[in-house]
């Protein structure tokens, strides 16, 4: 073991500050993805709108957040806004701000989906049957909406998590400048350690995002279509 | 905000602009390439390399870019396998972006009907006739909408590459804004350089999208 370094994960309280550093992004990830699922849904309905105004904004804000590498977002806000405006911004509050800022996009797309997704005759048919407006959107509207919803935002997560790895970049201490940290400090003792300790991080993040996906694709293929 | 200092900096932004297309591309169509062979692999349940590329799958699907380079760029050379930072970028686009297509194909296959394939047999064409002239093409337009999205998702992603110090569009900013603090101009030409490699592609996916849509069964 002593050629590949993964003795050195063992060591002291290496292991323990590497999880510490997944669980900084984590953090940041979840948070990102709750402040994205509650925005999502609101500009999700917005997007449905026929205002042409309003459909120009949206679909503006929709493009740039899709062409734009969430890199250069989280530097605009980290680098860009402080220097413009003169505050200051925690790296984790930037990538905060940033990823809300990519989520709420992503999310409202899905919500769109899912809403236009429904069939103009599911409403009328309830209607026909003599439901009110508030009976054919809690009976017909919604579990049908959320069935289609539910793993496309739990995929979301993923992806979420996936991309707080960059934040690395702005100087938040998560998982992989942990992992550094380590490599570095043991340089002499272990030459070996950057082989397992990498290879640490690439399976926790592996595992951190697997069953996510995984369960998004049960939901996916148990609710179908 | 300066226009001397922007036009000093061009010359530098399109030389990187020039390597992440480069590199962006190349990677790009090296994950069209893998990610058919897998995708196909899996949908004919070849035995045992089927169970590999689904391993493969799930792999790269659920690991961030940044994480697969440090580890091929820093972890794979203390066993012995050394690559070049160009060579590695290219490598890990290459098997994360191989993996999403082999999704995006995989789907676009399942969703052919078996009636589809069936019934061309039945017309006396080969099976090799029948997934070039029946399945493919409507395989091919109902992935293609995930397809461009998978296309601009790589190409954006080639930013992370200036963590392992590749003369990329992102190094080059973050580079000179480290030189010279010149943070405003860096950022708005970083902006405009990447809106030109991806504008016209997500304009031409959504064109692509609306000929086929409009090609599809049924319309």
């Amino acid at each position: 073991m002593q050629a590949l370094g993964i003795e050195v994960l063992f060591k002291g309280s290496n292991f323990a500050r590497l999880l510490g550093g997944l669980w900084v992004a984590l953090e940041i990830s979840l948070i990102s993805v709750l402040l994205s699922i509650i925005l999502g849904i609101f500009f999700g309905i917005i997007m449905t709108s026929k205002n042409p105004i309003v459909r120009i904004f949206t679909r503006i804000y929709l493009e740039i957040v899709r062409i734009m590498p969430q890199m250069v977002l989280l530097f605009i806000v980290f680098f860009g806004t402080t220097r413009v405006f003169g505050w200051n911004l925690s790296a984790e509050a930037a990538s905060i701000i940033v990823f809300t800022f990519w989520g709420t996009a992503e999310m409202g797309d899905l919500v769109r989906g899912a809403v236009t997704s429904i069939p103009k005759h599911q409403y009328e048919s309830s209607y026909a049957l003599g439901m009110t407006n508030v009976q054919t959107y809690y009976h017909i509207v919604i579990p049908q909406t959320l069935r289609r919803l539910i793993p496309l935002s739990i995929n979301l997560v993923t992806r979420m998590i996936k991309t707080t790895s960059l934040v690395m970049m702005i100087g938040v201490v998560e998982a992989l400048k942990v992992a550094q940290q380590i490599i570095e400090a043991n340089r002499m003792s272990s030459p070996n350690a950057a082989f397992g300790v990498f290879a640490a991080v690439f399976v926790l993040y592996f595992l951190a995002c697997w069953p996510i996906s995984l369960l998004a694709g049960f939901l996916e293929k148990k609710w179908g279509g | 905000m300066s226009w001397d200092v922007m036009q000093q900096y061009l010359p530098l932004y399109q030389e990187a602009m020039l390597l992440t297309l480069y590199i962006g591309w190349i990677g790009v169509l090296l994950s069209v390439a893998l990610g058919l062979v897998t995708a196909l692999v899996v949908h004919y349940k070849i035995p045992i390399i089927s169970k590999i590329a689904k391993v493969y799958i799930e792999i790269f699907r659920n690991t961030p870019l940044l994480i697969q380079l440090f580890f091929i760029y820093f972890g794979l050379p203390k066993i012995g396998i050394s690559i070049s930072a160009e060579m590695c970028g290219v490598v890990g686009l290459g098997l994360l972006g191989g993996s999403y297509m082999a999704e995006t194909f995989r789907s676009g296959l399942e969703a052919v009907d078996k009636i589809q394939l069936e019934s061309a047999m039945s017309l006396g064409m080969t099976h090799f006739q029948a997934l070039r002239h029946i399945v493919l093409p409507q395989a091919v337009s109902l992935s293609m909408p995930a397809f461009v999205a998978n296309v601009i998702f790589l190409l954006k992603e080639t930013s992370v590459f200036s963590a392992i110090s590749l003369m990329d569009l992102m190094f080059t900013a973050k580079d000179l804004i480290g030189l010279y603090y010149k943070t405003s101009e860096c950022l708005v030409l970083l902006v405009v350089f990447y809106l030109i490699i991806l504008l016209p592609v997500s304009v031409l996916g959504s064109v692509l999208e609306r000929r086929l849509r409009y090609a599809s069964f049924g319309h």
